[in-house]
């Protein structure tokens, strides 16, 4: 199957005072029609740069994207002019951000924030877009979606709002959704039914999702693939059941050992990562997991691994990457 | 929404009298009064104690605040001491509408300058143009408006004769007849302001343009004038607002100084006259209608907030 989404070796550089910041270093990850990917990693990791480089939505000055393809149904979005990414953002890739709160303007009503994009790009007229407005809304479960119409953001919850959110990037139908951290502002049930109504959603309409989170809990149970980033790369990749269960670097056991399980012993204690992500403007020439790592050689500092499969579909980036996978370092 | 009007009127009405009665009696408090002052040089002390007695002002000063101010309710502001008696509602009332005119148009003049200058100062932060509109937003800051004023009157008036150099014409004259003398005034005292609301719009505009609603309409992808008038622009007025209302107000004081380089016989001129020649009723009356413009240019304000944000509802 081609890939619907294909990002190449994007390179996303920020100019600050130091110097400049490499915020994404060379990332490669696809995304296949219809397929759920997860994007993981800590906050600085560039995976939410990554997916706002897709719609061209990185602030310019101070970014900069400098290098690299991101493909999309085979022609490459940093090709296109202001007018031609225009019609790519809303009409095929939607996006849904992190904060419901605030992603709403507030002195414009549901209807018109929802209403805009299919209009503009649809075509559709102001009563064919209200009727399907409703409709968007009765599917993302919001009861008695006419009068919300006529409502401002603040009459409604965060919940609400991101369930707003979610119809507006699946009203003009996209093929592809990119989700940054969609539920990381809410309370953790909400967090669940939200998730539960994206992966529903995409499954039915056969939309792909492309999820960006730093909470390994979703990825297990929502995600078919994942890519888990470290500090600007992409550092391994695979089916989201098969990491879980045999990661294959070590930054993915440490992110694996710092959260809760249920199948550990109750009050055996999380072990966090030591150290910080490095600094992005000075990156160490060799891994740049390395200063962090438990099981880190003397060849890691110099040079920098690439990704070696490890299993079928299974990718991962550490000279060590066999022995993680096969546990025997742990 | 109408209870709060009321309170809100109640309010006003409150403030109007205090500042009534505060220039009552501070007019009174200031040594010497009209007669001594129209007088004084006759040395003839019997007329003035006979004008005293005849204007009421020989009496405690509280029976003619008593005096004043229950004529004051019944609509009679007394007449002008000075002069010819002319009652001091019909000095009002040839002298509002041109102030109002003269703020009323450099308010428009302001706000045809500012808005295009704020939005295009904020969203090509930055450069060749951005730094162009702060230049010009300090020279019209720093430039007293009496002294543009007459600037614009050596210039287009006098080198170049475009437009009439003083003087005032009622709109029943025609309009552009009207126009023509209220255009100089109007640049004169709206520069300053324009300058002012420039700069917040352009402030305004840079905060809500890095706010996560923006970037999710343009990942909508919407046109940038859509998002920068439909989505933008009202949350960046509404800080403006509020000083939009303040500035009105400021605006009337301007075309006080200003009505006197152009010789337009406005509320301030009637009110500098009207203290110069200690003359009490005009001074009252003129400075009533001028804290009624502030209190309900306020009150207009609130009310608009209501229209451009709907998180504000007066109802509750």
């Amino acid at each position: 199957m081609t890939a619907l989404l294909e990002i190449k070796d994007l390179v996303v550089e920020f100019a600050t005072e130091s110097g400049s910041l490499r915020a994404a270093n060379a990332v490669s990850y696809d995304v296949s029609p219809g397929e759920i990917v997860a994007v993981v990693g800590e906050s600085g990791s560039g995976k939410s740069v990554t997916a706002l480089s897709v719609l061209r939505l990185i602030p310019e000055p101070p970014g900069r994207i400098a290098g690299g393809e991101i493909l999309f149904q085979g022609s490459d979005l940093l090709a296109l002019d202001d007018e031609a990414i225009r019609r790519v953002r809303g009409k095929s890739i939607g996006m849904i951000f992190q904060e419901p709160m605030t992603s709403l303007n507030p002195v414009l009503s549901i209807g018109r924030q929802m209403t805009e994009a299919m209009r503009l790009h649809l075509g559709l007229s102001a009563a064919q877009a209200d009727q399907r407005a409703v409709d968007l809304l009765k599917m993302v479960g919001i009861a008695d979606p006419e009068s919300r119409l006529k409502a401002y953001p603040h009459h409604l919850s965060g919940g609400m709002r991101q369930r707003v959110m979610i119809a507006m990037a699946l009203s003009c139908e996209p093929p592809l959704i990119i989700a940054d951290e969609p539920t990381t502002a809410l309370d953790v049930t909400i967090q669940a039914q939200i998730l539960e109504l994206m992966k529903d959603l995409c499954r039915r309409l056969g939309v792909a999702l492309v999820i960006i989170t730093h909470n390994l809990g979703i990825v297990a149970r929502y995600a078919d693939r994942v890519n888990v980033m470290y500090a600007g790369s992409v550092i391994e990749r695979g089916p989201a059941q098969e990491i879980y269960r045999h990661p294959g670097h070590p930054y993915t056991v440490g992110l694996l050992n710092s959260v809760p399980r249920l199948d550990r012993p109750r009050g055996s204690p999380l072990e966090p990562i030591p150290g910080n992500p490095p600094d992005l403007v000075s990156l160490p020439p060799g891994c740049p997991f390395q200063p962090r790592c438990g099981v880190a050689t003397a060849g890691c500092a110099d040079a920098l691994p690439g990704l070696e499969a490890v299993a079928a579909q299974h990718w991962s980036a550490c000279f060590r990457s066999r022995q993680v996978y096969e546990g025997a370092l742990t | 929404m109408w209870g709060y009007l009321l309170r809100r009127g109640i309010g006003a009405l409150i403030v109007m009298w205090a500042v009534a009665t505060l220039v009552f009696f501070m007019l009174r408090i200031v040594p010497g009064d009209p007669f001594a002052a129209m007088l004084a040089d006759a040395g003839d002390m019997e007329a003035v104690e006979a004008l005293r007695r005849k204007f009421g002002l020989d009496q405690p000063m509280y029976v003619q605040y008593v005096k004043w101010f229950w004529n004051a309710l019944q609509g009679d502001f007394g007449t002008s001491i000075y002069g010819a008696r002319v009652p001091v509602q019909q000095l009002l009332i040839e002298a509002l509408p041109r102030t109002l005119s003269i703020a009323g148009l450099s308010f428009v003049i302001a706000l045809i300058i500012a808005v295009p200058a704020g939005l295009i100062a904020a969203t090509r932060r930055n450069t060749a143009w951005d730094h162009g509109v702060t230049f010009f937003a300090f020279l019209g800051l720093s430039m007293p408006d009496f002294w543009l004023a007459i600037l614009l009157i050596v210039f287009l008036a006098v080198n170049i004769s475009w437009l009439p150099a003083i003087g005032y014409e009622p709109l029943s004259a025609g309009f552009w007849p009207w126009l023509s003398h209220l255009i100089l005034p109007a640049i004169a005292v709206g520069t300053g302001f324009s300058a002012i609301i420039a700069r917040m719009i352009r402030s305004s505009m840079l905060e809500v343009l890095k706010t996560d609603y923006m970037r999710v309409a343009r990942a909508k992808g919407l046109a940038n004038s859509t998002l920068i008038f439909y989505h933008a622009l009202p949350n960046a007025l509404i800080p403006v607002v509020t000083v939009i209302g303040i500035a009105f107000a400021l605006l009337m004081s301007g075309a006080v100084v200003v009505e006197n380089v152009f010789s337009i016989k406005g509320l301030g001129r009637l009110l500098i006259q009207g203290i110069l020649n200690r003359d009490y009723p005009v001074v009252q009356g003129a400075i009533l209608v001028v804290s009624a413009i502030f209190v309900f240019s306020n009150l207009l304000v609130d009310m608009l907030y209501s229209v451009i944000d709907p998180r504000i509802r007066y109802d509750s």
